[in-house]
């Protein structure tokens, strides 16, 4: 049990681009802290500890926590990195509470932050993997993701249109938000019609590279309400792995994600998720897994995905929207990609979402998801937590 | 020396993944890196409320978190603040050993940068020397368009 509870303060996010030359790795990320600082009305003075976060090899920069001072302001504080593939970004957001929920730290700074366009994405990917075993026969992202959608398929007899159908809904939804990289409306048949990179996984089921910083305040209860009047209280996190060879995995389901959840939902006392939880922010890298997740969540029946995301109750104004923002398919600075999810669950609880807003939202969910398919999940809520 | 593999026949793997790396410099250190190779100037950034100088410039105060920083040509002359002698050929070395590593403080700064030290008959020299940069006839726009720094009296 936690010393303190936590909550969420303040957030702030650069503008996601394809490409940032006008500024380099410290610039970026100050960005992001300095708009997290404002949303606080806090100043750099008042943090206790960072923690910050990238990808492994992406910018090819091994000390990032003593590097990055310039620009997380964590000069003379105690700095620590986390890196955890995929779920850096979620591992931070699970890092700091745990720094402020041991009641060690009363106000932490969360940085993830990603510079994927100075390096060459697949080859640092690469190094993920088991060198004897997995890797140059599976390099890269793409290829265990199309294993995952493949055996979906042929178990439950899912379609490429069926994904295409939730590369439509986040690229939608992520025209509600100024800070997503892709802005622009796709159809199913732009989706299609798309050049197939591992066969069923189109481009545009895909997600894109980015360069982008995210920064988390979080706070302890003795200090979070004199500095906001709407935390975003964090209830509980969860984190599975499970395998080290990808050979190993139950492919068609996520076992981590089922388990990170009920975790959750135990804690939590949530006993229907699907009508308790008003908004998801899932790291959903690809289409198929808008699908595939949400039943290993316990939203619905298993094979039932697909008919769900096309009755419109995950789009906004449906009965759980996922994915407000646009998700991971339409923006990804990987190391901060987990983070965002959950500064944009934050944003919810918060009512700070401006257009991407979900009306009353009582509980959200975040989440993380990794390489050989481990996952990371938090609860976030309007109100404080009971335990 | 005994073979500790003589009795075994090591099972390795050998690969090489290939990650090349493309750095952007950021507009900040843009102009620094301009000033340098166009007009052989020295630019730090100055911040307003610590009144630190700082060279390389940053975009914002580290220590203050101010971002209006203002831009001040400093010194190609200052003062060494410490140095070694690296006499072994390390493989990260792009020059012909000995060479001489310093940080340099030039006038009007308050940080110091890393660059060689001129070598040949200057081995007195010392922590408080001072020197001056000796830039290159054809720059790129890189800490290289400085040939080295070298001691004056």
């Amino acid at each position: 049990m936690p010393k303190k509870r936590v909550a969420i303060v303040g957030t702030g996010q650069t503008y996601h681009k394809s490409h940032r030359p006008d500024v380099n790795g410290q610039e970026l990320i100050n960005e992001a802290v300095q708009r997290a600082l404002k949303d606080a009305d806090l100043t750099i003075k008042d943090i206790d500890a960072v923690v910050i976060g990238n990808m492994d090899h992406f910018e090819g920069i091994n000390y990032v926590d003593c590097w990055s001072v310039d620009g997380s302001g964590g000069t003379m504080k105690p700095v620590i990195k986390l890196t955890t593939g995929g779920t850096t970004g979620s591992t931070l957001a699970i890092g700091g509470y745990h720094l402020v929920a041991s009641g060690f730290f009363e106000k932490v700074l969360v940085i993830g932050w990603e510079k994927n366009s100075e390096s060459d994405t697949t080859g640092a990917i690469t190094t993920a993997f088991d060198p004897v075993w997995d890797r140059l026969v599976f390099a890269g992202a793409i290829s265990g993701l199309a294993a995952e959608a493949q055996a979906y398929m042929a178990k439950y007899g899912a379609t490429e249109k069926d994904a295409a159908r939730v590369s439509v809904r986040d690229r939608k939804h992520a025209c509600n938000n100024p800070h997503a990289q892709l802005r622009r409306e796709i159809t199913i048949e732009d989706v299609l019609a798309s050049p197939m990179l591992a066969d069923p996984i189109h481009l545009l089921d895909v997600c894109p590279r980015t360069d982008g910083a995210c920064a988390v305040i979080m706070a302890s209860e003795d200090c979070a309400g004199k500095v906001t009047s709407t935390p975003d209280w964090i209830w509980t996190t969860a984190n599975r792995h499970k395998y080290t060879y990808l050979g190993d995995v139950n492919w068609g389901e996520l076992d981590s994600i089922a388990e990170a959840s009920r975790e959750i939902y135990a804690k939590a006392g949530i006993r229907e998720p699907r009508k308790e939880i008003d908004v998801i922010e899932l790291y959903q890298p690809y289409s198929f897994a808008g699908i595939i997740w949400i039943e290993d969540l316990g939203i619905v029946e298993k094979g039932k995905g697909a008919e769900y995301i096309w009755s419109g109750a995950t789009d906004m104004g449906g009965e759980l929207p996922i994915n407000p923002s646009g998700g991971v398919i339409a923006c990804n600075p990987i190391g901060a990609t987990g983070l965002i999810r959950c500064a944009e669950a934050a944003l919810q609880v918060m009512g700070k979402a401006e257009a991407r807003q979900v009306p009353d939202v009582n509980f959200a969910i975040s989440t993380g998801f990794g390489g050989c398919m481990w996952s990371d999940m938090l609860l976030h809520g309007k109100r404080k937590p009971d335990f | 020396m005994t073979d500790i593999f003589s009795d075994v026949e090591p099972m390795v793997f050998k690969s090489r993944i290939n990650v090349p790396y493309a750095w952007w410099t950021g507009e900040t250190a843009e102009r620094f890196f301009l000033a340098l190779r166009d007009d052989k100037k020295i630019m730090g950034t100055r911040c307003p409320v610590c009144e630190k100088v700082f060279v390389p410039p940053r975009k914002v105060c580290p220590l203050c978190f101010h971002e209006k920083m203002a831009w001040v040509e400093v010194s190609s002359e200052g003062v060494l603040e410490s140095f070694t002698i690296v006499k072994r050929q390390l493989a990260a070395l792009t020059r012909k050993a000995p060479v001489i590593f310093g940080l340099i403080k030039l006038d009007g700064a308050d940080t110091s940068i890393l660059h060689y030290i001129e070598n040949p008959g200057h081995e007195d020299i010392k922590i408080g020397t001072r020197v001056a940069a000796k830039f290159n006839e054809e720059r790129s726009g890189s800490m290289q368009d400085i040939a080295c720094f070298r001691p004056i009296s």
